[in-house]
């Protein structure tokens, strides 16, 4: 049975990878996995210099699942290559690092800083819908996002993954942008813009107002989405949004993507990204596949 | 430290301790590394949520295996919590946080300053603190709505108990530090749960009479270990691990120095 998949020429040994935000750097969810199961972790947003993030309460939760307004709180890159990237090199696992910035020199440090670093693919992050500046500025609009690609395309050693917004009207058109810039790879779909009011305090939830939706309630629109942005572009689509078990990644990459990621579902259940690897293996086998590739977008 | 773990534990009983206010024991082996201030994450079986339930250990039994967890009834989750029934299953993370630096205590005249539903992990410190003997003084002040006063009983076993009720009908009228102050209660180090107002009274009262205090924060959490950063709480100084002014409640705290936060 063959469970390797292969992204921009980096092969991972299985599909399943953490989504950004929702794992920090591993060590925290090292306690309560083996990363060295993992196909890929993918890091927490990682900014050229520390970002405080917003005010609490960042996080609520909602019918099947919850609101964040992290803003994307970091330490800042240097810390990253001498704390978390060191710790993530022991295992056998690939390293993706999600990147974040407020302006195109931001991201071009940034991922200039990890040219050099053990590290096997960097996720730009363009959608974050929770920090004025940047982020989601870019990931709105296709010339936008075609400028930025095309300008960390240059810079980056490593294979780019553009992180794709829900929040546009046409994800194949951002998806086609993307590619067109020069992107190896896609992922999506990063939170849906949402909002939820304390009725009995007549106050928002959530400190910034609106928080990005996610969990097992965004997971039809983030398969649909999948699955138009997949058949819009070439490059591999890695799949995300409320994937809670095996059969849900079963489902993303029968709509198209290659890779798929755990997120939300970690807070949920520390062990979830595990239980999608060896219920990804224990479905082929039933099923009688004997290469993951192969049920790829067979819908 | 221990390590983590998610685990399913088996309901021993549950009663009701006040209005809205539930005592629940569970048999589990996290109580074998469960200390004063810790808290666990507590899932509810309701498929539309996601989130465990952060809650403070009240109490436990290393013999027996079991966590005493007293919580107020706030919402869907602990609403269910509320039904459970001896041998029920229940899904529990933990142990989660550091809980309270009992190594203060050494030689102190200690206070310990509780507010509504901060006042149960304040229990299981009490009762540490006076086994352990290591403080030369315990004195303990919790604050109430009104004569519900549920734990009170327990902690008058501990020491002596000064009580503080919002109606006056049991107690001091008003507040705990009001409580402090008609009592003439001093301190050399002072331990405080309960909500984000009486803490800042707490921090203050502290500075006032020359006391250490050390106070346990409570926030909407996600992960509960650390890795979402959805429960922040704004630090003095540049935090070690986030590299700005921030700490993880659930992970560096929930208990810290009150030097150390910007409330």
């Amino acid at each position: 049975m063959n469970t390797q998949i292969n992204i921009a020429g980096v092969t991972f040994k299985n599909p399943v990878m953490t989504a950004s935000g929702t794992f920090g750097s591993g060590m925290e969810y090292a306690e309560f996995v083996d990363l060295n199961r993992l196909g890929a972790v993918v890091t927490k947003g990682v900014a050229n210099v520390p970002w405080p993030g917003n005010p609490t309460p960042r996080v609520a939760e909602v019918y099947g699942g919850m609101l964040n307004a992290i803003g994307l709180q970091n330490p800042g890159v240097d810390v990253m290559i001498e704390r978390d990237l060191p710790f993530l090199k022991d295992f056998d696992t690939r390293v993706i690092v999600n990147v974040c910035g407020k302006s195109t020199q931001d991201y071009v440090d940034v991922v200039e800083k990890l040219s050099d670093q053990p590290v096997d693919m960097l996720e730009i992050n363009v959608s974050c819908p929770n920090v004025k500046e940047g982020g989601i500025a870019f990931g709105q609009n296709p010339d936008a996002l075609y400028d930025i690609t095309k300008e960390i395309k240059k810079h980056a050693k490593q294979p780019i993954i553009m992180k794709l917004s829900p929040n546009v009207t046409s994800i194949s058109e951002m998806a086609k942008a993307a590619e067109a810039a020069g992107s190896d790879a896609i992922s999506l779909i990063n939170t849906i813009t949402g909002m939820k009011i304390d009725i009995y305090r007549r106050k928002f939830a959530i400190a910034n107002k609106t928080g990005g939706l996610s969990g097992p309630a965004i997971k039809p629109v983030a398969v649909r989405m999948v699955y138009e942005a997949s058949h819009a572009v070439k490059i591999p689509v890695i799949g995300m949004g409320g994937i809670a078990t095996a059969e849900d990644a079963i489902e993303f990459i029968m709509a198209g993507a290659t890779g798929i990621a755990v997120g939300a579902m970690n807070f949920h259940d520390p062990y979830a990204t595990i239980k999608v690897v060896e219920g990804i293996e224990r479905f082929m086998e039933e099923q009688g596949i004997e290469d993951i590739n192969d049920i790829r977008g067979c819908v | 430290m221990a390590k983590k773990k998610k685990i399913t534990a088996r309901v021993v009983s549950q009663k009701v301790l006040a209005e809205g206010v539930m005592d629940l024991c569970i048999e589990t082996n996290l109580a074998e590394d469960a200390k004063p201030g810790q808290f666990v994450g507590i899932f509810p079986k309701n498929a539309a949520t996601l989130l465990p339930r952060p809650i403070s250990i009240c109490g436990y039994d290393k013999e027996k295996g079991t966590l005493r967890i007293v919580y107020r009834i706030a919402g869907t989750g602990t609403a269910e919590f509320s039904l459970y029934k001896q041998g029920d299953s229940v899904q529990v993370l933990g142990v989660l946080g550091n809980g309270f630096p009992l190594d203060k205590a050494e030689g102190k005249k200690v206070l310990i300053i509780g507010g509504g539903i901060g006042v149960p992990p304040l229990l299981g410190l009490a009762k540490e603190l006076k086994s352990l003997g290591k403080a030369s003084e315990i004195a303990m002040v919790m604050g109430y709505r009104d004569s519900e006063t549920f734990l009170a009983d327990e902690f008058g076993d501990q020491g002596s108990l000064y009580i503080a009720t919002e109606d006056g009908s049991v107690g001091t009228k008003g507040n705990v530090i009001d409580a402090c102050r008609e009592n003439g209660i001093k301190a050399d180090v002072i331990y405080a749960c309960g909500p984000m107002p009486m803490l800042k009274g707490v921090k203050n009262f502290a500075a006032e009479i020359g006391a250490k205090a050390y106070l346990s924060l409570e926030e909407r959490m996600a992960c509960g270990v650390g890795a979402c950063l959805g429960c922040i709480c704004k630090t003095k100084n540049v935090d070690e691990h986030s590299h700005v002014n921030n700490a993880r409640i659930c992970t560096d705290g929930p208990v810290f120095d009150a030097d150390d936060l910007e409330l």
